[in-house]
């Protein structure tokens, strides 16, 4: 549960400071990014997610990597999806 | 090698491998412990074990955080999902980890109000949404996952959100550590250490283990070819009489780690004296409680909590499996009476717990000794 998975970003501010729109593999849905702001985030960069926070930036070709890598690992890749897609129980 | 024709980098993961033969060969055989689940995972998924020389072992620690949960803690939560009103929410590996008498699931089954969300942030707008019930996140999960949850609290103060607390059992990476560093008979040459956490810790933390350990660790990425690299910067190491902490995921990781989430945890959370890990025993240090300043929002102070300590059953293994000391195919009740579906220890629970991982891909191994057809 501790890995990561890469996530574009699509909106910043959504929701007011520290929120996102990010894209994975299709889905979209709101993020916080208070871990990554110092850094400067902008439309269309990456964040490596986790249980809906950006935990650091990426940059294309690491994301690429790490998502062709994800789809190999199967079951984890699975569930990370699933979980991302979830609405609110 | 017939298995690395499979890596998308094939042709890099066969140099790292010539590379790895070559280094091993000039050195007494090597374990190295894998801190992370994320890499056990990986490991198992692509035969990692089968392809490395094998005067080169890879252990398998204690880092998946669902797989160190206590079966008291589990009782615990069930207890506060069970309470008059009350809504619990946790990430959806938890489910299934049993108690001394159920799990969740079973809890669920029987009426109590549990369910999965995604983040701690989707239990905080639940408790927004449902204001006659009291939501509870379960919070469990190393340094990656604990400043979500710190900002979870921070929002739920600033929006003054009453009907919302936290069950927190967020545990640190170090302590475990140590007390394997510690633990009489250790059999370990360098550690492959967890990349994502080390995102938010950075690697100064784990400068104790060449310095008072004398043992190299290296933080690894989570692709085979990163996996490799990491093997061979240990052996490296140590052919060079070095010993010191070394960064294989620079593209992600750095030496600081992420000011904002430590500030975050410091200001959230204190650690407790000390903590029960499943199999490890009590470590002290090892784990975050909610800080006094959130106490309102502290499920551990709003609920009765039975604080039961539970035994693990006899049948078990999992501790041993954590320290490394047994291989998932040793124990007793491996794919007979613990399997995926009816999991009697953690390790069988999440799929980055390494019965789990081994019981799925174990067939991958050349070095596995038993059959395993139980995936199919």
């Amino acid at each position: 549960m501790c890995v990561g998975i890469p996530a574009q970003v699509v909106e910043l501010g959504s929701s007011g400071p520290h929120t996102a729109i990010v894209d994975v593999e299709g889905a979209q849905r709101e993020v916080n990014t208070v871990m990554v702001d110092d850094e400067g985030l902008a439309v269309g960069e990456w964040v490596l997610l986790h249980v809906g926070f950006a935990m650091s930036k990426i940059d294309a070709a690491e994301a690429a990597e790490t998502l062709a890598f994800m789809r190999e690992l199967g079951s984890v890749y699975d569930e990370e999806i699933e979980a991302f897609s979830r609405d609110l129980p | 090698m017939k298995y690395v024709d499979e890596f998308r980098d094939p042709q890099a993961a066969r140099h790292l491998l010539a590379d790895i033969a070559e280094a091993a060969a000039d050195q007494p055989p090597r374990k190295f412990m894998e801190v992370c689940g994320g890499h056990t995972h990986a490991i198992y998924r692509h035969g990692i074990e089968a392809l490395l020389p094998t005067s080169i072992e890879l252990i398998h620690g204690p880092g998946c955080p669902v797989c160190v949960i206590p079966m008291g803690r589990v009782d615990d939560a069930i207890a506060v999902a069970r309470a008059e009103g009350v809504t619990m929410c946790c990430f959806g590996d938890m489910l299934r980890v049993p108690g001394g008498e159920s799990t969740l699931l079973e809890a669920k089954a029987r009426g109590a109000d549990v369910r999965v969300v995604y983040s701690p942030l989707d239990a905080l707008a639940l408790a927004e949404r449902l204001p006659d019930r009291q939501v509870v996140f379960l919070a469990v999960g190393f340094e990656t996952t604990a400043p979500s949850t710190a900002v979870t609290l921070l929002q739920a103060r600033e929006r003054g959100i009453e009907n919302f607390s936290v069950f927190c059992n967020h545990v640190t990476i170090v302590p475990p550590l140590k007390a394997i560093l510690d633990s009489p008979g250790l059999d370990l040459d360098g550690f492959l250490g967890p990349g994502h956490v080390s995102t938010v810790i950075g690697t100064r933390p784990y400068r104790f283990v060449p310095e008072q350990y004398g043992r190299p660790l290296v933080t690894a990425g989570f692709e085979p070819v990163d996996i490799l690299q990491a093997v061979l910067m240990l052996l490296r190491q140590l052919s060079e009489g070095r010993c010191a902490v070394e960064n294989q995921y620079r593209r992600v990781v750095s030496g600081d780690g992420n000011d904002r989430a430590l500030a975050l945890l410091r200001e959230v959370f204190v650690v407790r004296p000390h903590f029960e890990w499943r199999g490890l025993g009590f470590i002290a240090q090892s784990a975050l409680a909610v800080a006094p300043e959130f106490a309102p929002w502290d499920a551990e102070l709003r609920f009765e909590v039975p604080g039961v300590r539970v035994a693990d059953p006899k049948a078990c293994q999992c501790g041993e499996v954590l320290k490394g000391a047994l291989r998932p195919w040793e124990c007793k009740v491996f794919g007979t009476a613990c399997t995926p579906e009816t999991p009697i220890g953690t390790c069988m629970v999440s799929s980055e717990g390494a019965c789990a991982a081994y019981y799925n891909y174990g067939r991958y191994s050349s070095r596995s000794r038993i059959p395993v057809s139980a995936s199919n």
